[in-house]
């Protein structure tokens, strides 16, 4: 992988509200997110160069073409404009694409914008996701979306020898931090106890364990360092970006360790010039639109040994004066979690966490680096973003 | 403009009060159906009208052939040297046509198994569904695919759990030759074997 020598910096940031059922179309959804990220920057749509807006499934919002529908609440108007989606790993690949469209030095500045709007799709979001699985092999079977987290989570705790008790501490973790989450939809001072008796939806996976239906938009800016250095004090910089797909013959994988994660995180190490990430990233934010997946992704990332996540967790390691903060936001189990806004808004915390601007959530240490991460597509793609200040 | 940026609780030009404001929670609007019922709220329902036929490919058109005639069918790759189903008319690792096809046998191993209580939409399930991913005997280096898990007679988690677990054996459970269409569904079920 040859050396980018173009520097890129985050330098503004901004965040809807998280709810079910937003009464704002997608449009405007957008378009707050993004007004606000250029408010936050000092700058005005006519600064911005070109722009990436990222959304997940068009079945959510039964339009076809999303991106381009959108494109006007995401500052699109006759601007360079591209769809960023890879599913639910779609919030972190678009400043992935917001970052090449800079270092690349076609653009000094570019405005990244994800959206959704889940609670459209009736009578359940659910139904837009029948359609990722295989047609003719695995559609007859009658399948829905927790039968693949549920699978995973199951393979993952017997290899490991992992407790539910454990998984649900995740969900305590992450609910509590939203509380201190001003969008959040779903945070709540919760125990183990009141996680394991919510109801089982497909064991291992109990209710509380799973991220709710939500809307919501999250934007950030991206500039070329001498835009950058002229605009803030505080530019926040892409420091390394990585993403990795792995064979959608899921059935054919190790469902106990995402492989393709800790691909994508190596080449954003690399590129970060990171060799001992442990010592070397401050605060992360993994995805979790599951309990179990933050443990998951925290051993893809090379983060917590594999298998032995579970246990950091117990021990403190990942609170928010932890060792290692993992989703001081509340992350996806507590803030919400609409599909591509949510991996941005991940994008977004560690912008406000490096910058010291995180109010209550903010982790203590003064931090230096940070990693976003988001998965998703048919349980094979990581996407991930190392920022550093 | 000027009423609508006092009616949005995400008044762009307030982002200090977004960010300060900490809501009462659950946040969001919600919608019953007895509200769309009623026409409390002004509703177009769109229902899509699309029709696919799909074309089930090289490969799999033959693991189907298989499956009616009661066999599970997987494909080798000479140059990696796995044996892996269901097959594939190239191997994508290696980049190649594969190289042979090969009868498997219809016992297998649970990779993994879930017990799911719910529909997509979200409907309670008496009896649950028990998807399983079976690594089928034969394979190397073992893999499979996701199927259902059936003739264990029990409802409620641990119950099921005394039944089922991660590493059991089990067999296929076929729809009798006059039934079988050349689908995944002429598997019924695996059962365990033990």
């Amino acid at each position: 992988m040859r050396r980018i020598r173009r520097k890129v910096a985050v330098v503004g940031a901004g965040l809807t509200l998280f709810m079910r059922r937003a009464l704002e179309t997608g449009k405007e959804l957008s378009y707050y997110a993004a007004s606000q990220a250029l408010e936050s920057a000092g700058l005005r749509l006519r600064d911005i160069e070109a722009v990436v807006v990222s959304s997940g499934p068009d079945a959510f919002d039964g339009v076809h073409m999303k991106g381009e529908w959108l494109s006007d609440g995401a500052g699109g108007y006759c601007k360079p404009i591209m769809r960023s989606y890879v599913g639910g790993g779609s919030g972190v690949f678009s400043i992935i694409h917001g970052w090449y469209m800079v270092a690349s030095g076609m653009f000094d500045t570019v405005l990244v914008v994800a959206e959704e709007k889940m609670s459209s799709c009736q009578p359940h979001p659910q139904g837009a996701f029948l359609t990722i699985f295989d047609h003719t092999l695995e559609r007859p079977l009658g399948p829905n979306l927790l039968w693949i987290f549920a699978l995973e989570q199951s393979r993952y705790m017997h290899t490991y020898g992992i407790s539910n008790e454990e998984i649900a501490l995740v969900s305590v973790k992450n609910k509590r931090n939203a509380l201190n989450h001003p969008c959040a939809q779903v945070a709540a001072e919760l125990t183990v106890q009141d996680v394991l008796s919510s109801e089982v939806v497909a064991w291992p996976v109990h209710r509380l364990m799973v991220s709710p239906v939500s809307d919501g938009a999250a934007a950030i800016v991206l500039a070329s360092e001498h835009v950058a250095k002229r605009i803030t004090d505080k530019p926040v910089w892409v420091e390394g970006v990585g993403w990795c797909l792995d064979t959608s013959y899921w059935g054919n994988r190790d469902l106990a360790y995402p492989r393709y994660v800790e691909y994508a995180a190596r080449m954003a190490y690399e590129m970060a010039g990171i060799r001992e990430p442990r010592k070397e990233i401050h605060v992360v934010e993994p995805y979790d639109p599951f309990a179990y997946k933050e443990l998951h992704h925290l051993e893809g990332l090379l983060l917590a040994e594999r298998g032995k996540a579970a246990e950091d967790l117990v021990n403190g390691r990942f609170d928010r004066d932890g060792e290692l903060p993992s989703c001081p936001s509340g992350g996806l189990m507590g803030v919400g979690n609409p599909i591509a806004a949510a991996g941005l808004m991940k994008v977004c915390e560690i912008f406000w966490q490096l910058r010291g601007e995180a109010g209550k959530r903010q982790v203590p240490g003064n931090p230096k680096k940070g990693l976003a991460q988001a998965w998703g597509d048919l349980m094979q793609i990581g996407t991930v973003v190392v920022l550093g200040r | 403009m000027a009423r609508k940026r006092e009616s949005s609780p995400q008044n762009p030009h307030d982002v200090g009060r977004v960010m300060r404001e900490i809501p009462e929670r659950p946040r969001g609007t919600p919608l019953k159906d007895q509200d769309i019922r009623e026409g409390k709220v002004s509703l177009i329902a769109w229902k899509p009208h699309l029709e696919y036929r799909w074309d089930s490919g090289v490969a799999i058109s033959r693991f189907l052939l298989g499956l009616k005639e009661g066999k599970i069918l997987g494909v080798r790759c000479h140059s990696c040297g796995r044996t892996v189903t269901p097959p594939r008319a190239f191997c994508e690792w290696c980049f190649r046509p594969v190289d042979e096809w090969v009868e498997l046998k219809d016992t297998g191993t649970v990779n993994t198994f879930s017990i799911c209580y719910v529909t997509w939409d979200m409907k309670p399930l008496e009896i649950p569904q028990i998807p399983a991913v079976i690594e089928i005997d034969g394979t190397h280096p073992r893999v499979g695919f996701l199927h259902l898990l059936g003739g264990i007679g029990e409802k409620d988690v641990e119950a099921i759990r005394r039944r089922v677990r991660v590493g059991m054996r089990v067999q296929a459970v076929w729809k009798s030759p006059a039934e079988r269409v050349g689908a995944i569904t002429d598997i019924l079920y695996f059962q365990p074997l033990e």
